[in-house]
C-alpha cells in the first residue's frame, strides 16, 4: 500500500476521529474518544493489515492518553490512534485484544502501572506489579515521585 | 467416590534459563505434549520508563543502552531518532554511516551468539565453541571504534560520539574476511547436517497468520514469512544507500529462524563493508540546542527485532512520558502459538528460537504430577540432548567432534 492510498483509507473512518494529526510525512495521529477506540483498530488491523506495533499509556494533565501505535510496512508509516479518557476519576476503555492477541501484555502493563481499565479484556491479571503491591497505587502515574 | 482430574503443570522459572530476565513460564502437560501456556513476568523490571521521566534528553542514550546489553546500539538509536523527529534535527552525513557500522556489528555478534546457544541447546556444542569463538573479533572491533565491548555509548541526538577512524578501515575489513569464511563454513554445517534438519524442521512451528495476531517482529516473523524490516520499510541511518536485501523463510519452524539469522549475518558483513567503502567526509555530531514541545517515534530493527520508542516533551530538558518497547515483548507472547503441542523435549529449544535475551540464571522445576516426576533444567536439557542423539542414530551420522572444525 502506498502512502497515497494510506490517506484515501483512512479518511473513511475520519466521522469517529477528532482530528488527524502529521508531524512527518510518515508519522500519523488519529485523535478520538475512547470510546470509538475498538471500531478505529478494527478498522486499522483488519481493513488495512496494519501491524500493531505497540501502545503507550500516557498520564496527561486533565485525562489520561492510550496511544495504540500501527506500522503500515508497505509505506514505512506509523500510525498511531490516539484515544483520550476524560474521566480521571475511573479511566476505562475498550480493550483490542479480543482483536489483537499482540496487545495482551501491554494492555495488563497499562492497567497496572497507570490503573486504566481495559473493558472485554480476556485476562487482565497484573503483569508488571508484583502480588503483593499495594491496591491503587499506580507508579506511572505522575503523582507518585521517584 | 469423585475423581478429580489433576493438571500437571511444568514450572519453568522464576529465573527462566534461557531469558536474561527472570520470568515464569507454566506449561501444561499432557504426558510429553505441552497442553496450554501461561506466563509470569517482570520480576527484574527496572523502571526503566519512569526513572527515564527524570533525566535529561542528552543523558537517556546512556540509561536506554542498559535496557540491553546485546541491543545495546539500537535502544538508543531508536531513542535518539523519535527524539530528532521532535527537534527536527538534520544528522550529518557521516553520522548515519557510522550508526549503521556499529548496528550491523551488533547484529553480527548477536546472530553469532544465538546459532552457538541454539547448537548448546540441542547438544551440538561444537556449534557454539564455534560461534563464540568468530563472534569475538567482532566485540574487539566495537571496542577499538566505541570503547566497549557492550554498552557502546556511541549515539547522541544530532549524531554520534565517537567516528570510525580511516586508519581502523583496513582492520575491519580483514576481520570482516575471516568472519564470512567462518560463518559460511558454520552456515554449511548447519544446512548440510541431516541431524539438525531432523531435528530443527517442523519444530516450533509459528503460523504466518499467528505471526501477524502476535504481532512480532525481526527474524521470528520474517522466519514465518512475514518479510518487515524497519531498515527497509523506514529506512534510517544509511541503510537506504546501500545495497542489501531482507531474508525471509516462509516455514515458522525452528530451522527456518535460524536460516534466517545465518543469512542475515552475510547480509550484515556485506553492509559493513560497503559502508566503510562509502564513508563521507565531515563531522559526526550535529549541534543541538533545545528539544521543542512534541511527540515522536522513532524505530530501529535490532537484531532480535523492531526496537520502537516514543517521546513525548513538552519544551523542558526531560521527556514527560518515554515508551520503550523491545522486540522480545511482542515476540515472546508468540510462544501460545508455537509451544502448544510441542513435546516438553522442544519446548526449551523454541522459547530459544525467538531469541529472548539471554543471560541466564539456571533453575528449572518439572512437576509432573500424575508421575510425581521432577525435572530440572540439567534433566529438561538432557531430553533435548537425547532427541538429537536419538535421531542421529537413527540416521547414522556421525559425531561431530571439536577437532573437525
Amino acid at each position: 500500500m502506498i502512502r497515497e492510498e494510506l490517506d484515501r483509507r483512512l479518511a473513511e473512518v475520519e466521522e469517529k476521529l477528532i482530528g488527524i494529526e502529521r508531524t512527518r510525512d510518515n508519522r500519523i495521529y488519529l485523535l478520538c474518544d475512547a470510546e470509538n477506540v475498538y471500531s478505529i483498530c478494527q478498522f486499522l488491523f483488519d481493513e488495512l493489515a496494519l501491524r500493531f506495533v505497540i501502545s503507550s499509556g500516557v498520564d496527561a494533565e486533565h485525562c489520561f492518553e492510550v496511544l495504540h501505535h500501527f506500522s503500515a510496512d508497505a509505506c514505512g508509516c506509523v500510525v498511531t490512534v490516539k484515544a483520550f479518557i476524560r474521566d480521571r476519576a475511573a479511566p476505562e476503555i475498550e480493550s483490542i485484544t479480543p482483536l489483537i492477541p499482540g496487545a495482551e501484555w501491554i494492555e495488563r502493563e497499562m492497567h497496572d502501572i497507570l490503573g486504566i481499565h481495559f473493558k472485554n479484556h480476556p485476562n487482565l491479571q497484573r503483569l508488571i506489579l508484583h502480588d503483593d503491591w499495594p491496591q491503587g497505587v499506580y507508579p506511572l502515574r505522575k503523582e507518585v515521585q521517584l | 467416590m469423585s475423581e478429580t482430574v489433576r493438571k500437571s503443570v511444568l514450572a519453568v522459572g522464576p529465573f527462566h534459563p534461557l531469558q536474561e530476565e527472570m520470568e515464569f513460564f507454566q506449561l501444561t502437560v499432557d504426558g510429553e505434549t505441552v497442553t496450554d501456556i501461561n506466563v509470569r513476568l517482570s520480576y527484574n523490571h527496572r523502571g526503566i520508563e519512569k526513572l527515564s521521566e527524570t533525566l535529561q534528553f542528552d543523558q537517556i542514550p546512556f540509561l536506554v543502552s542498559r535496557i540491553c546489553g546485546i541491543c545495546s546500539a539500537s535502544h538508543p538509536l531508536a531513542y535518539v531518532q523519535a527524539v530528532e523527529e521532535i527537534a527536527q534535527v538534520e544528522v550529518p552525513e557521516r553520522a548515519l554511516y557510522v550508526r549503521t557500522i556499529i548496528n550491523e556489528l551488533e547484529r553480527i555478534h548477536s546472530h553469532l551468539l544465538w546459532v552457538g546457544l541454539a547448537g548448546h541447546f540441542i547438544g551440538y556444542d561444537t556449534v557454539f565453541m564455534w560461534a563464540w569463538k568468530y563472534r569475538e573479533p567482532v566485540l574487539d572491533l566495537l571496542e577499538e571504534i566505541t570503547g566497549n565491548r557492550n554498552n557502546y555509548g556511541n549515539v547522541k541526538v544530532g549524531g554520534c560520539r565517537e567516528d570510525v577512524p580511516d586508519e581502523l578501515k583496513p582492520k575491519i575489513l580483514a576481520e570482516l574476511d575471516v568472519i564470512e569464511q567462518k560463518t559460511e563454513m558454520l552456515t554449511k554445517a548447519v544446512l548440510d547436517d541431516p541431524v539438525l534438519h531432523a531435528r530443527l524442521k517442523g519444530v516450533g512451528i509459528l503460523k504466518k497468520d499467528d505471526a501477524v495476531k502476535f504481532a512480532v517482529t525481526g527474524p521470528t516473523a520474517r522466519g514465518s514469512g512475514v518479510d518487515i524490516d524497519v531498515r527497509h520499510d523506514d529506512t534510517y541511518a544509511a541503510y537506504g544507500a546501500l545495497d542489501w536485501k531482507v531474508i525471509s523463510q516462509p516455514e515458522g519452524d525452528v530451522f527456518a529462524k535460524a536460516v534466517v539469522r545465518l543469512l542475515e549475518t552475510f547480509e550484515s558483513i556485506k553492509m559493513v563493508r560497503e559502508a566503510l567503502r562509502k564513508l563521507p567526509k565531515g563531522p559526526v555530531a550535529a549541534e543541538v540546542k533545545e528539544i521543542p514541545p512534541g511527540e515522536g517515534c522513532g524505530h530501529a530493527e535490532a537484531p532480535r527485532g523492531e526496537t520502537f520508542h516514543y517521546v513525548r516533551s513538552d519544551g523542558g530538558n526531560r521527556p514527560v512520558r518515554h515508551k520503550v518497547r523491545a522486540p522480545s515483548y511482542v515476540n515472546v507472547p508468540s510462544f501460545k502459538a508455537s509451544c502448544i503441542g510441542e513435546h516438553i523435549a522442544d519446548v526449551t529449544l523454541t522459547l530459544a528460537a525467538v531469541d529472548p535475551c539471554y543471560s541466564c540464571t539456571e533453575r528449572v522445576a518439572v512437576v509432573d504430577g500424575r508421575r510425581q516426576v521432577v525435572h530440572n533444567y540439567a534433566s529438561l536439557l538432557q531430553l533435548s540432548r537425547e532427541k538429537t542423539a536419538r535421531l542421529r542414530k537413527e540416521i547414522g551420522a556421525p559425531e561431530m567432534k571439536l577437532e573437525d572444525l
